[in-house]
């Protein structure tokens, strides 16, 4: 499986695809830092810990390195997964690896290992990026908690990245054209990207006893994981963030505007990476079993 | 016969979808020789390589080579087999020699080992000048060849060939041909589908024909050639100037001369022994000018042709 993994990296980090991503990486890296340059300022004055406030700030009219990364790595993901098997299948390699002396699931194995390494790279560049440039800007340096915050952030965002690599291996395996394969994720990566207000009349429609409560909403909302890395994420780097769910104005008034502590902050969004990673090794699963006993005809 | 049978199916079957592709197969092929498996388009032929290979589950029967069940112990079989797909692919981006370092490194065999091996494969298929450059600067020949090269490289005991021929040009082909040719002085044995009968003859020592997953007949080429065709007997064509009764008549008191048809210009004699000297003195003797005298030898064509009327 190493030769795999290690055939798969050179084949990544050699391909054009890649280059295009990376170019994708910087750009966003770019615009996060001068976003965080134009708004750094001003959140500053609020509570809590400077350095992490990087990520999160908003410029002007421009979204921050958290918004843009949640935007972006369903895109490396899928870029990096829908030829995966099926890429392999229509150039004819296929059947030679498998040919080979060794295990079926190492391909699928290594492939999807490949890609994780490969994100994590991408994921972990644009994070020292960001965090190096806005430590030259902002002169202050993160704390050890605000490290092991962004640290953990990042390790979300590979394993939302993952998530949709492992949904493009899927329908890599499970449909033959290479056309079809990279729609079919994106048409979900569109799908789930719509914001929920737009679901809950037809929710409304359909049960509309239950609907109304806000907690029904939120359940709905959270089968979509671009809705879950988004909670994961904001409850990671606004230390100040107090969690999800129903929270009156009467306690929100009455609370105190201090940042939570890593493990209580943890604590809050722990199911939510709980449901990521599930869905994440749910999707490879299906792709693994298929794999495991496709035909491996090509006609 | 005395030879080790390396490569051996017992009754193996497959359906798709309920239609079945290779019915109770049985066949045999003996080490350290090329065995040519025929048949037409759909026929099973690929089919049958892949479960030989364990790259396809059957639905009953087994499929054996040196011994291992394909199904039960894929990784002993494919460690010894090498596979040549009908649609051989390979990483574009990649170059030749970087394609085969791959194969050699996911048989486990070392950089040291593999290095001089890759060269000498390489060579071996015509492409030592252009180890270097990417596939897709490839032709179809080019890549067919270093196909063959990627099935050396593994040094596999018996190598399977899938329509190694198709879509090449004649002098691809005979390249091809030749490198098959020389896999058993190598120690491999060579199983190769195709349904282009002409080189199969060339290298062939035995052969196989499929028809609709079923083995129609299998034996060594030059026993089954008369055998299957003639029922041991001889064809023989003689081209006169100007046929007459009475040279039939002659001929057919040749000793031997079991029956003469004449159709135009050429006289069609069944004989049981190769009387070709006789038969053009009777000619000549009885004043009719001969222009030819051809003994039908059997090719391949009249094999297949007869079993696939017969099927």
């Amino acid at each position: 499986m190493l030769t795999i993994l290690r055939k798969e990296l050179t084949d990544y980090f050699t391909s054009t695809r890649c280059f295009v991503l990376f170019l994708l990486v910087f750009i966003a890296a770019a615009v996060a830092i001068y976003a965080a340059n134009q708004g750094i300022r001003e959140a500053a004055i609020d509570p809590g810990p400077v350095f992490i406030k990087l990520f999160t700030v908003t410029g002007e009219s421009i979204p921050s390195l958290a918004v843009f990364i949640a935007l972006l790595v369903p895109i490396i993901g899928i870029a990096l997964g829908f030829d995966a098997i099926n890429g392999e299948r229509s150039s004819g390699t296929l059947n030679r690896i498998l040919s080979q002396p060794i295990y079926r699931d190492s391909v699928i194995n290594g492939k999807f290992l490949a890609g994780i390494v490969t994100m994590a790279i991408m994921i972990g560049a644009i994070i020292l990026l960001v965090g190096g440039y806005g430590l030259r800007m902002i002169g202050v340096p993160p704390g050890p908690e605000e490290i092991v915050r962004i640290f953990i952030y990042f390790v979300s965002a590979v394993i939302y990245g993952a998530f949709w690599m492992g949904l493009a291996i899927l329908f890599s395996v499970l449909m033959r054209s290479l056309a079809i394969s990279l729609l079919f994720p994106l048409a979900i990566w569109i799908l789930i990207g719509i914001p929920p207000s737009v679901f809950n009349p037809y929710i409304n429609f359909f049960v509309p006893a239950v609907s109304d409560s806000i907690s029904v909403q939120l359940m709905v909302a959270r089968i979509s994981p671009y809705f879950l890395f988004d909670e994961a994420m904001t409850v990671l780097l606004i230390p100040v963030w107090r969690g999800y769910g129903m929270l009156t104005s009467v306690t929100t008034s009455s609370m105190l505007p201090n940042p939570l502590s890593l493990d209580q902050s943890l604590l809050i969004v722990w199911p939510q990476l709980t449901v990521l990673i599930a869905l994440t090794a749910i999707c490879f699963a299906i792709s693994y079993i298929v794999f495991m006993r496709q035909e491996i005809r090509s006609t | 016969m005395g030879k080790k049978i390396v490569v051996k199916t017992e009754d193996l079957t497959k359906k798709y979808d309920g239609v079945t592709v290779v019915d109770h197969l049985n066949l045999q092929v003996a080490e350290n020789e090329v065995f040519g498996l025929l048949g037409p388009n759909g026929a099973g032929k690929t089919t049958t390589i892949l479960m030989l290979l364990g790259l396809t589950e059957p639905a009953s029967g087994t499929a054996k080579i040196f011994g291992f069940d394909s199904t039960r112990e894929p990784l002993k079989v494919k460690r010894l087999a090498g596979y040549l797909p009908e649609k051989v692919g390979f990483y574009d981006t990649l170059t030749a020699r970087e394609n085969l370092r791959f194969i050699a490194e996911l048989n486990k065999i070392g950089y040291a080992e593999s290095e001089p091996l890759i060269e000498q494969v390489l060579k071996s298929v015509g492409l030592g000048e252009v180890g270097n450059k990417t596939v897709n600067k490839f032709s179809r020949g080019m890549k067919q060849r270093l196909g063959i090269a990627d099935v050396l490289v593994k040094k596999p005991k018996v190598a399977f060939l899938d329509e190694p021929t198709a879509g090449l040009d004649p002098e691809g082909i005979n390249q091809i041909i030749d490198l098959i040719g020389n896999l058993p002085k190598l120690g491999t044995t060579v199983v190769f589908s195709s349904h282009r009968l002409y080189e199969v003859q060339q290298v062939c020592h035995s052969i196989g024909i499929l028809s609709k997953g079923k083995m129609v007949v299998q034996g060594a080429l030059d026993e089954l050639g008369r055998d299957a065709l003639t029922e041991g007997r001889f064809k023989i064509e003689v081209e006169t100037a100007e046929p007459s009764p009475q040279l039939t008549k002659v001929l057919k008191k040749i000793k031997g001369v079991i029956k003469v048809e004449a159709k135009g210009n050429v006289l069609r004699i069944t004989t049981d022994a190769d009387l070709r000297a006789e038969i053009s003195r009777a000619v000549v003797e009885s004043g009719v000018a001969l222009i030819q005298v051809k003994i039908q030898e059997f090719s391949l064509d009249d094999i297949y042709m007869k079993y696939f009327h017969e099927g």
